[in-house]
């Protein structure tokens, strides 16, 4: 678990990014806790995604700040980002497709390895060890995901619902303490969601915090403990599940006239 | 290790150790074991190129550079020096090291031709500095009387000796090079070629993997030119001219870029193609070199080594 007695985890201000004319993030702030699952949702072109690829440095930002456990992270490379403890999955699967998925795994274990040139290509006795280690711990990290059987396949081989669980895996692997889920369940069925829920559930068991971007909102109601509404690159609702469920804002930008609320 | 390299690697020390019995005792094929030497020689550069171009996904029209900066390393310091023939080699490699990290940090910043510009500016630069450099390089005319390797005494000074050593040291180097690849490293470097941001995204450093390769296969180079430097005994810059480079390159991807295998079949049928089997055409071989390039890049992506995977299953489906 997390052990900062610090509430808030990740605090984005102001944050701002155009591309050309188009400004994609006009001023977004929101406070994510540690050990919540907070849900980002908004209409397509809102700038969810382009939110994610800011924090984890894909991007820089063009204004604003953005603080993990109070340490300031803006402008910083994603690789950097990555040793900080931030780890996500893409929207449009960005497995390595001609990599076995298990070697997928075991890339997200480079950062918590170090051999170097010499010792590798010597296969000295540490690196021995810790690939190794590298190993055993990409095997679990599939198991955890329910994908071990398919540890020796390519993983441009898998089906796309799988492809999902094994970014999930990946992700993991980096032995993150905060989890970025860009439509997870995008693509999935619905047994395949239902899964999917149970392994956020087990995610947060394990202290990591929770980010995800989705359109199902069954899924995104059932999960999240705070939900943050975007429209136009800016935010227009936030709240617990609840109170999104009745803001009459989000009805009108979001969810439309015609959803039906039974579902919600 | 994984048991398809564990095999290959069987395969190729059995041709190895084969082939000087066969050549030796064939009248007709008695000068192949120099042909091999050059072979082991340049399949030394080429697999640091593969290393380079196939797994770390960077172009360098500059070996030949290296290779010179290796060659001439060794043979200065032996006969203006009299340092030994192995301290030289070592003092290449470092030289040369120290040139590939200075040359590689700002270039690799670089990508697709603006990189390949680069390196053949650079490959330019260190030919025109063995050429003008008199007093050093001996200018145009180069110089000769480089000594040859001895181990213990015993002088390398046959062409069997001579053989074997350069043909362990390139099964050394294709450990060394198998390992990396077979490594986290390998994996970090692999994972670029199929997506740079995920890549990114689980903290691979990937300007720092690209400048690390880029300097060992400089050093594999140098390696190489000490072993030519001692063995033909002569130095001159047209042997370490652009069109050097290039043939390398061309040898790479004719052999298969994305598998050092490729590298070393490629290198090896380059090699005596146009030391042996090409000289019935004279003039005209540069036109045959043409024809395989172009053949091998429209039917055979992946190079002569995909043949291997091709062909075996057509023998399994008979």
């Amino acid at each position: 678990m997390n052990t900062e007695s610090s509430p808030v985890f990740l605090q984005v201000e102001n944050l701002q990014k155009s591309f050309g004319g188009v400004r994609a993030l006009k001023g977004l702030s929101f406070k994510v806790s540690p050990g919540i699952v907070k849900a980002i949702i908004g209409p397509n072109g809102a700038g969810k995604t382009t939110l994610f690829n800011v924090i984890t440095g894909i991007f820089p930002p063009n204004g604003g700040a953005i603080a993990l456990n109070g340490k300031s992270i803006e402008g910083c490379k994603a690789l950097e980002i990555a040793r900080l403890g931030v780890s996500r999955t893409f929207q449009n699967v960005e497995v390595f497709g001609r990599m076995t998925v298990l070697e997928n795994v075991m890339v997200g274990r480079h950062i918590q390895s170090r051999a170097g040139i010499v010792s590798t290509g010597l296969r000295l006795l540490g690196m021995r060890r810790e690939e190794r280690q590298i190993r055993e711990s990409a095997m679990q990290h599939l198991a955890f995901v329910g994908l071990e059987n398919r540890a020796k396949e390519l993983a441009a081989n898998l089906p796309l619902g799988e492809q999902k669980l094994l970014e999930v895996a990946r992700a993991l692997a980096t032995d993150p303490r905060i989890l970025l889920l860009d439509e997870p369940a995008g693509g999935l069925n619905t047994r395949e969601t239902e899964g999917l829920a149970t392994l956020i559930h087990r995610i947060l068991e394990q202290g990591i915090t929770v980010v995800l971007v989705e359109h199902d909102m069954n899924l995104v109601m059932d999960i999240s403990d705070e939900i943050l509404v975007m429209n136009f690159g800016e935010k227009i609702a936030e709240g617990k599940p609840k109170e999104i469920k009745n803001d009459p804002l989000v009805i009108e930008a979001y969810l439309g006239e015609e959803v039906d609320y039974s579902d919600l | 290790m994984r048991s398809s390299n564990r095999k290959a690697l069987f395969g190729l020390t059995l041709f190895l150790i084969l082939f000087p019995v066969v050549a030796m005792n064939v009248t007709a094929i008695g000068h192949y074991l120099d042909v091999m030497i050059f072979v082991g020689i340049y399949c030394l550069i080429n697999m640091g190129l593969s290393l380079l171009m196939g797994y770390a996904g960077q172009i360098s029209l500059g070996h030949a550079a290296f290779f010179g900066l290796g060659a001439y390393t060794s043979g200065i310091l032996c006969t203006k020096f009299s340092m030994s023939p192995w301290l030289a080699m070592v003092a290449g490699v470092g030289i040369t090291a120290l040139v590939a990290y200075i040359v590689g940090v700002p270039s690799l910043k670089l990508k697709g031709h603006y990189l390949a510009m680069a390196t053949l500016g650079f490959g330019v630069i260190v030919h025109i500095f063995f050429n003008e450099e008199v007093s050093l390089t001996g200018g145009p005319s180069g110089f000769s009387d480089i000594p040859g390797f001895s181990i213990l005494g015993f002088r390398l000074d046959n062409d069997l000796y001579y053989y074997i050593l350069v043909w362990f040291l390139v099964l050394l180097t294709l450990i060394f090079s198998l390992n990396v690849i077979h490594s986290r490293i390998g994996r970090a470097l692999r994972s670029l070629h199929d997506s740079q941001v995920a890549a990114d995204a689980m903290g691979v450093e990937t300007s720092r993997y690209k400048v690390i390769i880029f300097v060992l296969s400089a050093v594999y180079a140098s390696i190489a030119g000490s072993l030519y430097t001692h063995y033909v005994g002569f130095l001159s810059p047209s042997s370490f001219d652009l069109f050097l480079s290039i043939k390398l390159v061309m040898m790479v991807v004719v052999g298969g870029m994305h598998n050092i295998w490729g590298a070393l079949l490629g290198t090896w049928l380059l090699t005596f193609l146009g030391n042996e089997w090409l000289h019935v055409f004279h003039d005209f071989d540069i036109l045959v070199y043409g024809a395989i390039l172009l053949a091998v890049v429209m039917f055979l992506p992946d190079g002569l080594v995909d043949l291997v995977p091709r062909m075996s299953r057509v023998w399994k489906r008979g």
